[in-house]
C-alpha cells in the first residue's frame, strides 16, 4: 500500500519506512518558528517551567516580530524586547518588521520535504513548497525548541483534484474560499488537504501558498502540494539545495477525493462571521464597506498586489471608505516599488502600510468601529477580529477588494479586469 | 490519576473560535492572570466575573477553531474551568488544552441534554459523563494512552520533567 506526500514526510522525520494514519510518532523537526503573538509565553515556559538553558540547535529556530509592528504600546514593546534579548542570547535568527512570518519563512528557509512546526496556525502555508508545516501552541513550540522533537498523530489525507484554468478576475483565493465553503470550517479537521490534478502544474508559488495557507480554516493539520519544476526553480533561486522531493504514490490511500474545475469557478466571498459561509459574489448586492484591506500571509504577495494595481491604476478609492495595503514582506514591498505598484496605490488614495500581519490580526492597525464593515484578503472573518465586537468582516480576493474600494460596496472584479 | 470532575455547565454553540475565547488585543498582556478577565468578552462580558472554579464548558462542533494561541485554553484554566466537553474540537485547541493539563472531552450526545447551570460529573479516564439533573450517563471518547499520560502529568511540561 502506497503513501501520500504527507505520510512520506512524517515517515522520514520519524526515521520509519512506513507510517499509517492514526499512528503516533515522535518526529525530528527540521525548523521551528515563533512570532510575537505568543513568544513572551514561550520564553516564560522555557526559562521558568522547563528551566532549560539551551535551545537544541539555534540554526533550526527562527523568531519573527510581525504581529504588532511597530509596537503600538509600551506593553507590546516589552514583548518585542524580551524576544530580541532571548534571540540574541541564544543566537537565534531574528527578524523584526521585515514581513509576515510565513512569507519570510518561504523566502528564506523552507525546503520541500521538511517538517516544520511553528507557533502560528497558518504554518500550513509551507505545503505550497511541498513541506509539511503545522501550527502549534507555545508549550509544543517550547518543547520543540528545547528537544528538537515532537509527537504527532499521522493524519488521514483528503485529496483535491483540480483541473481547468482560472478565468480573468478569478484567483487561487476564490478556489480556497469555494473549497472551505463546500467542506466546512471543520471539514478537514485533523487531516491533510493535498491539492493536485492537472491544473496545479500551472499554479505559481503564490497560488500554491494561497491554497495551503487557508487549509487550517477548514481545520486541517497541513496543506500540501507535491513539489515540481516550479518548486525546484523557486527554491534553488533562493540558494537552497537539500530537498526531499516526495510525491504521493499511485496507490496511496485517501479518506476522500474531491474534484474542482476552474473553468466553472467564479469570484467568491466569505460573509460574516465564519470562513465557511461562502457564496459567489454575484449573490451579494449593495453591501457598503467602510474599509478594504489587501495583505496578510494569505494574500499580500506580489501577484495579488499586481492584480489590485491593475484595477486601481488611474482610479480613485471611494472617498467615504479607506483602503489599506500591506505587502507581505520587505522583498515584496521592494518589488512593488520597482514595478510602480506603490505609486498606483498611493495615487488612488490607498494607505500603504509596512509589511506585517496588520489588519488581518486586528490588534495593531486599521481596526474598525461599531457597525463598520471590512472587506479583507486576510485569513479570518471571526466576529470582532478586526476591532469592535459588533463589526463585520467579509473575505475575498485582492482584485475583489480593489474593485470594491472604487465603488465603496462589494463589487465583482470581473467588470474591472481585462 | 485524574480526579473526578464535578461542575456547573456553561453552554456555547458551534464554531466557538479562539478570537471569541480571548480577543487578539489582549494576547500580548504580560501574563495570563491579566488576560483572563477578558475571556469570552465578545460573547458574554460577564463570563469572567461570574464563572466559578470547577465549572465546565460545553460546546458544539469545532470548539476552539482558529488561532494557535495557547492563551485560549490558558485563560479558561486560569479562571478555574475544570473541563471542556464538545461535539468536536479544532485540532490545535485540543492539543494545546492537553499540553496545559486542561481536560478536553469529545462527546456528541451530552450537548442536547444539558442546559446552562446543570451539573455534570465527568470521569475522564473511563470516558463517562453523568448529568446530575437528568440522571443520563453518556459515553465520551477516551484519549490514546500517550496523550492520556500527558494529561495525567498535568500537561506536556510536567510530562517532560518526569522523563
Amino acid at each position: 500500500m502506497g503513501m501520500t506526500i504527507g505520510e512520506k514526510i512524517l515517515a522520514r522525520a520519524s526515521g520509519k519506512d512506513v507510517v499509517k494514519p492514526g499512528e503516533i510518532i515522535t518526529a525530528k523537526v527540521d525548523l521551528c518558528m515563533s512570532n510575537d503573538g505568543t513568544t513572551h509565553l514561550n520564553i516564560d515556559i522555557f526559562e521558568n517551567q522547563l528551566k532549560a538553558e539551551k535551545v537544541y540547535n539555534p540554526d533550526k529556530v527562527v523568531f519573527i516580530v510581525d504581529h504588532n509592528v511597530p509596537s503600538e504600546s509600551a506593553k507590546t514593546a516589552e514583548v518585542h524586547k524580551k524576544m530580541r534579548i532571548f534571540a540574541q542570547k541564544h543566537q537565534i535568527p531574528f527578524y523584526e518588521g521585515t514581513g509576515v512570518c510565513h512569507q519570510i519563512m518561504i523566502e528564506d528557509f523552507v525546503v520541500p520535504g521538511q517538517l516544520i512546526i511553528a507557533a502560528d496556525s497558518h504554518t500550513c502555508s509551507y505545503g505550497g513548497l511541498g513541506a509539511f508545516g503545522t501550527g502549534v501552541g507555545c508549550t509544543d513550540f517550547t518543547s520543540v525548541m528545547h528537544t528538537g522533537e515532537i509527537w504527532l498523530m499521522v493524519p488521514e489525507t483528503l485529496k483535491f483534484i483540480i483541473e481547468g484554468k482560472f478565468k480573468p478576475g478569478v484567483y487561487a483565493r476564490d478556489l480556497i474560499l469555494k473549497i472551505i465553503g463546500d467542506i466546512g470550517a471543520n471539514g478537514a479537521n485533523y487531516k491533510i488537504m493535498e491539492f493536485g490534478g492537472p491544473a496545479v502544474k500551472d499554479f505559481t508559488i503564490d497560488d500554491r501558498v494561497v491554497l495551503c495557507n487557508m487549509a487550517v480554516e477548514a481545520g486541517a493539520k497541513s496543506g500540501l502540494i507535491a513539489p515540481d519544476e516550479t518548486t525546484i526553480e523557486y527554491v534553488t533561486s533562493k540558494g537552497r539545495q537539500d530537498m526531499h522531493l516526495f510525491t504521493s504514490d499511485e496507490d496511496a490511500v485517501y479518506e476522500k477525493i474531491y474534484y474542482y474545475n476552474l473553468d466553472e469557478l467564479e469570484p467568491m466571498i466569505a460573509i460574516p462571521h465564519c470562513v465557511d459561509d461562502v457564496v459567489p459574489i454575484k449573490e451579494i448586492s449593495e453591501v457598503k464597506i467602510n474599509q478594504g484591506f489587501i495583505g496578510s500571509c494569505n494574500n499580500g504577495r506580489i501577484e495579488e498586489l499586481r492584480a489590485a494595481a491593475e484595477i486601481l491604476r488611474g482610479n480613485k478609492v471611494d472617498p467615504y471608505m479607506k483602503l489599506l495595503i500591506s505587502p507581505a514582506s520587505k522583498a515584496i514591498y521592494l518589488q512593488a516599488l520597482s514595478e510602480g505598484l506603490i505609486d498606483i496605490f498611493v495615487e488612488s488614495g490607498a494607505m500603504v502600510l509596512n509589511p506585517n500581519c496588520s489588519v488581518c490580526w486586528g490588534s495593531c492597525q486599521g481596526v474598525i468601529g461599531e457597525g463598520e464593515v471590512l472587506l479583507s484578503t486576510g485569513t479570518r472573518n471571526f466576529k470582532g477580529r478586526a476591532g469592535h465586537p459588533n463589526s463585520s468582516i467579509y473575505l475575498a480576493s485582492a482584485a475583489t477588494v480593489a474593485a470594491s474600494a472604487l465603488t465603496g460596496k462589494i463589487t465583482d472584479p470581473r467588470g474591472a479586469v481585462q | 490519576m485524574i480526579k473526578l470532575i464535578k461542575g456547573k455547565v456553561w453552554k456555547f454553540g458551534n464554531d466557538v473560535d479562539t478570537d471569541q475565547i480571548i480577543p487578539s488585543q489582549y494576547l500580548l498582556l504580560p501574563t495570563v492572570e491579566e488576560m483572563k478577565q477578558y475571556t469570552f468578552e465578545p460573547l458574554d462580558k460577564d463570563f469572567a466575573s461570574t464563572i466559578c472554579a470547577g465549572d465546565v464548558i460545553v460546546g458544539g462542533e469545532n470548539f476552539g477553531s482558529g488561532s494557535s494561541r495557547e492563551q485560549a485554553p490558558l485563560v479558561l484554566k486560569a479562571l478555574g474551568v475544570s473541563a471542556v466537553v464538545a461535539k468536536s474540537f479544532a485540532r490545535i485547541f485540543f492539543r494545546n488544552a492537553i499540553n496545559i493539563g486542561l481536560p478536553v472531552i469529545l462527546c456528541k450526545e451530552v450537548y442536547d441534554d444539558v442546559q446552562n447551570q446543570d451539573t455534570l460529573e465527568i470521569d475522564v479516564q473511563r470516558g463517562s459523563i453523568r448529568s446530575v439533573k437528568s440522571g443520563e450517563i453518556f459515553t465520551s471518547t477516551t484519549l490514546p494512552a500517550h496523550v492520556m499520560n500527558i494529561l495525567k502529568a498535568g500537561g506536556l511540561i510536567g510530562f517532560l520533567n518526569q522523563k
